[in-house]
């Protein structure tokens, strides 16, 4: 990112020198919708284990960097570098499971039809608490339940980057809540680089080890989060990150502590 | 006549029996009387025997007038053939055996005419749904044909196959490949873009992609499209059973147009109406057997 040029890794070393290469690495990734620069040559680099949070209001490109990432959009042409890893998996804002297969197909979808899949749909159905539903159509799901079946399917595949588009978008707020508090536990335990886009700060400060906010193309704010987890929504820093991040996004400081209070209470 | 039961009930009745039901009037405090109980404007299930009784009640008063005015003289015989007359010449068919016999040619030449048509309509369909090329190279042709009557082909499929089983079947297959190819070309387009890309990510491709996640989403649009194509097929076999045969429910009408008998007219209508009857149970069957996941989601 160009205002973190220089930037140390989160072990201290230069990105270029440390010994683990990143997960994502981007250099001048550029992408311009007709005569709208979205992307205007960005840096970007996240280590694998790392979870990076990717804030911005609605069209500021946050949405188009994931495609990128995820192989669905194309980048301009330029001198730019595009490198990520081989296995990587996409939740998105809806669950877009195939209505035709059952949930454990669904989950094991592209893969081949094996014992070994099969054991591993279901061991990632456990994680998502579903494991009973193995066998159920995809319209019988709730929305929380349908979304969980979608993290179930990206995680299954070990990626080493994980690309999470609004996932929790959809739901309401309590089952939100609870898929924050799984996507954390799940990626402690398979730790791949996260690529988290939301507009919700609280849901960035809560996931995130860094927070990037998109404005005008580039990486207008870039914070390393150190908060111990599990996070504490009344935490005095975890207030004022909102306040700070908040405001970045150019919501008054006041609205935030409301939202505060408001999340005090649930 | 339910709606307007409903209504009376809810509003002038539902309400104090509803009380009487569950809440006595004396837990309900007096203060309260400009509260009122919703009236319920959702639909409630209704019994499959009087489900049933009503879909039957159409047809049921038809048989009944037609009875009545055969009966009466009000309908006279050069009209419409009596129920009687046409039971009459039903079972006169059926012991000749030529009633099975019939129905059997009639359905042996609708579905492998349909079956050949669906197939090529289906595969044009799809790749003109899938690809822009398919699309380029097949759907202004297919758009064009498909103005063009399939009972003007008559003369031309008649001159190319003669008149046997060969342009019978042609006949029918070319009624039923345009109905296919326009709802597999839509069915294909309408077919969730998020899911086709979330799919693909997951590394699904080509042949899998398609029989995994594309032709299952088009299944209703297939299945509509296969009722529009049994229902044409119909129309093809009265033309192509008028010529070169002496089977099939075609045939049959034409004999009894030839001897003008009013009872096998009707008959033949009648026989027409159960091969409908013979389809639809035919889609229905079809429709829980291939589409299973739809079984829990269905409204209805």
């Amino acid at each position: 990112m160009s205002e973190t040029t220089g930037h140390k890794g989160r072990n201290g070393h230069d990105p270029i020198t440390r010994a683990a290469p990143p997960a994502v690495f981007l250099r001048r990734l550029r992408k311009s919708f007709g005569n709208k620069l979205v992307l205007d040559d960005i840096d970007l680099e996240v280590d694998r284990g790392q979870f990076v949070a990717l804030l911005g209001a609605s069209g500021t490109g946050k949405t188009t960097l994931l495609r990128i990432l995820a192989g669905l959009e194309l980048p301009d042409h330029n001198d730019g570098v595009l490198l990520v890893p081989k296995v990587r998996t996409t939740v998105y804002q809806e669950p877009r499971l195939v209505p035709s297969m059952r949930v454990a197909a669904n989950v094991t979808i592209g893969q081949p039809a094996t014992r070994e899949t099969r054991a591993d749909a279901e061991r990632a159905l456990a994680e998502v608490k579903l494991a009973s539903h193995a066998r159920a159509w995809p319209a019988t799901l709730s929305g929380g339940e349908a979304q969980r079946v979608a993290l179930a399917r990206a995680l299954v595949r070990e990626p080493e980057l994980l690309l999470l588009d609004e996932p929790f978008g959809a739901l309401d707020a309590l089952t939100r809540l609870q898929m924050q508090a799984l996507v954390a536990d799940l990626c402690a335990v398979h730790r791949p680089a996260v690529l988290l886009v939301t507009h919700d700060v609280d849901e960035a400060i809560a996931l995130a080890d860094q927070v990037l906010i998109l404005r005008g193309g580039r990486f207008a704010v870039n914070v390393r989060l150190d908060l111990p987890a599990p996070r504490d929504r009344n935490d005095a820093r975890f207030i004022e990150y909102r306040r700070y991040l908040l405001a970045e996004m150019g919501v008054e400081s006041s609205t935030g502590r409301a939202g505060g209070a408001i999340l005090a209470v649930s | 006549m339910t709606a307007l039961s409903e209504t009376i009930s809810d509003t002038a009745l539902g309400a104090n029996r509803e009380a009487d039901d569950h809440a006595p009037a004396r837990l309900v405090p007096a203060s309260l009387s400009e509260l009122e109980r919703p009236r319920f404007l959702g639909t409630r299930p209704r019994r499959r025997s009087i489900s049933i009784g009503l879909r039957a009640s159409v047809p049921v008063v038809l048989l009944l007038a037609w009875w009545y005015g055969c009966t009466s003289g009000r309908i006279g015989p050069t009209i419409l053939a009596s129920p009687g007359d046409v039971l009459r010449a039903l079972i006169e068919l059926a012991q000749s055996g030529q009633l099975v016999e019939f129905l059997l040619a009639s359905l042996g030449r609708a579905g492998t005419g349909v079956g050949i048509g669906v197939t090529v309509g289906l595969l044009l369909g799809i790749s003109s749904g899938l690809t822009a090329l398919g699309e380029e190279v097949v759907d202004p042709t297919m758009q064009a044909l498909r103005a063009v009557p399939f009972l003007a082909l008559v003369p031309l499929l008649i001159s190319w196959f003669g008149i046997d089983e060969m342009f019978k079947i042609v006949l029918i297959a070319c009624s039923s490949t345009f109905p296919m190819y326009a709802y597999s070309y839509l069915g294909v387009r309408n077919v969730d873009r998020k899911m086709v890309e979330s799919a693909r990510g997951f590394g699904l491709h080509g042949w899998r992609l398609l029989f995994q996640v594309i032709l299952p989403s088009t299944l209703p649009s297939l299945l509509m499209a296969l009722r529009i194509c049994l229902a044409i097929s119909v129309v093809g076999l009265i033309a192509a059973e008028q010529v070169g045969t002496t089977k099939g429910i075609g045939y049959l009408v034409l004999l009894a147009k030839q001897y003008f008998r009013q009872d096998y007219m009707v008959l033949c209508i009648l026989l027409y109406a159960t091969l409908g009857l013979i389809f639809d149970g035919f889609i229905r069957l079809l429709e829980r057997v291939v589409m299973p996941w739809r079984r829990h989601s269905a409204v209805r």
